[in-house]
């Protein structure tokens, strides 16, 4: 056989119907389908947060019993994570990466589609378990042992569909980093790629390295339930604190693979719309590694009132401490490239703005929590779910919102409704602060978190939350309504899209063509 | 050899990865349903089963199909190469967290149930008498599983390092032989790799049963029975896996496939033939001999 043939792009038949996004290996699409089906579960996991709160307006038992209240908790973990903030990533990379690197689509694109039609399979196979005998797995989204081993009928299924939802995160990860290798353009050299392209070789490279570690960690819990194994049994020499070892081994990183993504998002808005490059080029891209690196080296700070060792303690202490170095690197750099830069205020400027405030925050109470003796009182408190929540929410959510708005023109043609646009972010930023602030208050007061009642002094601010929850879950119709608006239709929008946009994906027409770039673009 | 500079290959749509979802979904959900016990669970399990492997089939031999008729270029070889490593680091880190498991029994979870460090108090009153002696007490202090003797690494665990080592040697024989064009060369290196491998697998269950049926060693036999034949288990299955591969490859040899230069698919089995020896050199000393 010949040893090389260079074809030209032979495929470019465009399939219509079904069957062009079942089978599609078209990045554009595949990103499309990764961030359609983000939205739904994100309206799916953002109703399971509306029974929480909900049942949480008032103390005593209102509408749920607690085994559901439970099994609401655990689902809209698992949800979000796995079905909204991690999907919803990897749309944005589907679409940008190739673009961004100045290649013609993923590098391994008959994989890509599968990496996303495992998803709809593995999330009717989760949810499937709310309707079974015992209901859904109710024991956190954690899974610890013993506690989860008590699941009902749904044990083995939620097991399995965490082992479907890992192999679609391998998979996609893999291509992420193969593209990212392979694809870039003559000339694209590392220190030459968008920092979105960078947080997401390293993120890519976390979940290669954890993805099979949470993989190995619940197969223990099946076999433990189901074939006698002694992992988790301390009767059988084993102990159930190993499990949360190896899970947050996994677990730790995966916050990171959960925001890093959001950096790359936030590190191109900014400078766009202060019209100055980004400052500290360079040390983003450490700081970054060295969150990653970091990331291996703390998972015990999840689990300080276990039991440990005091050298355990101190050790998980001080390296979770580190990372406010590099993540303050970060936040400086941000706050430097907007310093003495003609800024503007369009939408995904806002929400950019709001996340290094609102994450800033939310990185503070990390600190907070890292205090050893200090998390003695913090732990399992609504401290921690405020916590976990300002780095989720106003966070990576608002992330992936300001990314939408930012490349959705390129992506439609279509330039969205700036007034709406602003309503939403008002709206959302208002309500996201008037849901979750007020649980670093009853928290620190002393309420558990995964409790569906609570003491009476706790009522004004749980009554906060819940408005501010149903306010935030509402604000977001709005922006359904504007995303439908502008693939639909609108004020046309140019290739450059923004006056201060710079890099591969604005040279492209927008929409841009069905393969992004078929010749590789010149790269000053 | 390059000049696909330029111009790119992007291959057409592919119905196999829904096929895929389907059939490993179906596996799964048949898998779900027997640990419950219900009665239909074997039956889909093998459907899905069936379903998946003619995915596997289907999917591989579009892509052999097209590699042989000279569509994929250095760059799309190249992708493939980055998509082999990460997947077998993918692979390395899966068989980090059992090993992991083994570590912290031994060094943590035992010693602190025979009351060493914080552990004392747990020994006096949960496991009062309680020795942590690895492995002889492995199965901890609630004896689960009951008595049973540990596997020596002397006879059949050094028999199949050798073999394994040995089958390292024979696939690297056999790529020297494909870059040399030696082809009666490559088949019978390939065929000797492919043949160790089976040895191996075939040691491997005699040892299982000589565990279960003379030495009173399960799954069940506590966290030493637990580590024990997960990690060799999962071993196992690599194994297996990695002797289907390089079956398949010694046909594509026979066949015809492969030349000097284009033979990324040999690599790609080499490579994972590797890795599966590597984590047996790892199991050999974790779990046998120390």
């Amino acid at each position: 056989m010949s040893a090389v043939m260079t074809s030209e792009d032979h495929h470019e038949e465009h399939p219509k119907g079904i069957s062009r996004w079942l089978f599609t290996t078209n990045h554009k699409d595949i990103g499309t389908l990764y961030l359609v089906f983000s939205l739904i579960m994100f309206f799916v996991g953002g109703a399971m947060a509306l029974v929480i709160r909900a049942e949480l307006f008032q103390p005593g038992i209102q509408f749920v019993d607690p085994q559901f209240f439970n099994s609401m908790t655990t689902m809209h973990a698992l949800v979000m994570i796995f079905g909204v903030v991690m999907p919803a990533f990897t749309g944005l990379a589907n679409w940008l990466i190739p673009m961004m690197v100045g290649g013609p689509d993923m590098a391994l694109p008959r994989m890509n589609n599968w990496s996303f039609w495992i998803l709809p399979f593995a999330f009717t196979m989760l949810l499937s378990t709310l309707f079974m005998d015992g209901g859904g797995p109710a024991g956190g989204w954690t899974l610890y042992p013993p506690l989860v081993l008590q699941t009902g009928a749904a044990f083995p299924f939620v097991i399995f569909a965490i082992h479907f939802m890992g192999l679609s995160s391998i998979m996609g990860a893999i291509n992420v980093i193969a593209t990212i290798l392979n694809m870039r353009a003559p000339g694209m050299t590392l220190m030459k790629m968008p920092l979105f392209v960078w947080t997401w070789l390293i993120t890519a490279y976390l979940l290669i390295a954890v993805m099979p570690v949470l993989a190995g960690s619940v197969t223990m819990l099946l076999t433990d339930k189901f074939f006698g194994t002694s992992f988790f049994n301390a009767a059988g020499g084993g102990d159930p604190v190993m499990f949360q070892h190896i899970f947050w081994f996994f677990g730790h990183p995966e916050v990171y693979i959960l925001i890093l993504p959001s950096f790359g998002v936030v590190s191109s808005i900014i400078p766009t719309f202060a019209r100055k490059p980004l400052f500290g080029y360079s040390s983003m891209v450490y700081a970054t590694a060295s969150i990653a690196f970091l990331s291996f080296i703390v998972w015990a700070h999840h689990m300080f009132t276990v039991g440990m060792p005091l050298a355990g303690e101190l050790f998980f202490m001080l390296a979770t401490m580190l990372i406010a170095v590099p993540t303050g690197v970060k936040v400086f750099n941000w706050v430097a490239t907007m310093w003495k830069g003609s800024m503007t205020f369009e939408t995904p400027m806002l929400f950019s703005i709001a996340f290094i405030i609102l994450f800033t925050i939310g990185g503070f109470s990390g600190l907070m929590l890292a205090i050893t003796p200090a998390d003695f009182q913090y732990h399992d408190t609504y401290f921690v779910v405020a916590h976990f929540h300002y780095v989720l929410v106003p966070g990576s959510i608002f992330a992936i919102i300001a990314a939408v708005y930012f490349w959705l023109p390129k992506w439609t043609g279509h330039m969205y409704n700036e007034t709406l646009g602003k309503a939403h972010f008002w709206l959302s930023t208002i309500f996201v602060n008037l849901t979750f602030f007020p649980m670093h208050f009853v928290g620190l007061a002393g309420m558990p978190r995964r409790i569906p009642d609570y003491n009476l002094q706790f009522t004004d601010y749980n009554m906060m939350a819940t408005v501010g929850a149903f306010g935030f879950g509402l604000a977001q119709i709005v922006f359904v309504y504007l995303v439908v608006q502008t693939i639909r239709g609108g004020k046309k929008a140019t290739d450059q899209v923004w006056e201060g946009a710079e890099g591969l994906e604005w040279t492209l027409p927008s929409p841009p063509p069905y393969h992004s770039f078929s010749t590789a673009p010149e790269i000053k | 050899m390059a000049h696909a500079q330029g111009s790119y290959y992007i291959p057409h749509g592919s119905h196999w990865p829904i096929v895929g979802s389907v059939g490993v979904a179906t596996l799964m959900v048949g898998a779900a349903k027997w640990m419950n016990g219900d009665s239909s669970g074997p039956a889909i399990l093998m459907i899905g089963l069936a379903i998946t492997l003619v995915m596997i089939f289907g999917w591989f031999g579009t892509v052999i199909k097209e590699s042989e008729t000279g569509i994929y270029n250095d760059q799309v070889d190249t992708s493939f190469r980055w998509g082999m490593f990460w997947f077998i680091f993918s692979e390395v880190m899966f068989f980090a967290a059992f090993f992991g498991a083994l570590y912290y029994a031994r060094n943590y979870s035992m010693p602190w149930l025979g009351g060493e460090g914080h552990g004392v108090s747990t020994n006096a009153v949960l496991w009062p008498g309680f020795e942590a002696v690895w492995p002889a007490h492995g199965n901890g202090p609630g004896q689960i599983g009951g008595e049973f003797k540990t596997m020596g690494w002397a006879g059949i665990p050094l028999i199949n390092t050798l073999l394994l080592l040995s089958s390292g040697v024979t696939i690297t024989w056999a790529h020297h032989a494909l870059k040399a064009g030696h082809r009666s060369q490559l088949i019978i290196g390939l065929a000797m790799t492919v043949a160790l491998g089976t040895i191996f697998m075939f040691f491997q269950g005699k040892e299982y049963i000589h565990a279960y049926h003379e030495l009173g060693l399960t799954l069940g036999s506590g966290i030493y029975g637990s580590t024990f034949f997960m990690l060799t288990g999962f071993h196992g299955m690599h194994v297996t896996i990695g002797a289907i591969i390089l079956t398949v490859i010694l046909f594509r040899c026979i066949k015809g496939h492969f030349n000097a230069e284009h033979h990324f698919a040999f690599e790609a089995a080499a490579w994972y033939w590797h890795f599966v020896d590597v984590v047996w050199l790892g199991l050999f000393i974790f779990v046998y001999l120390v």
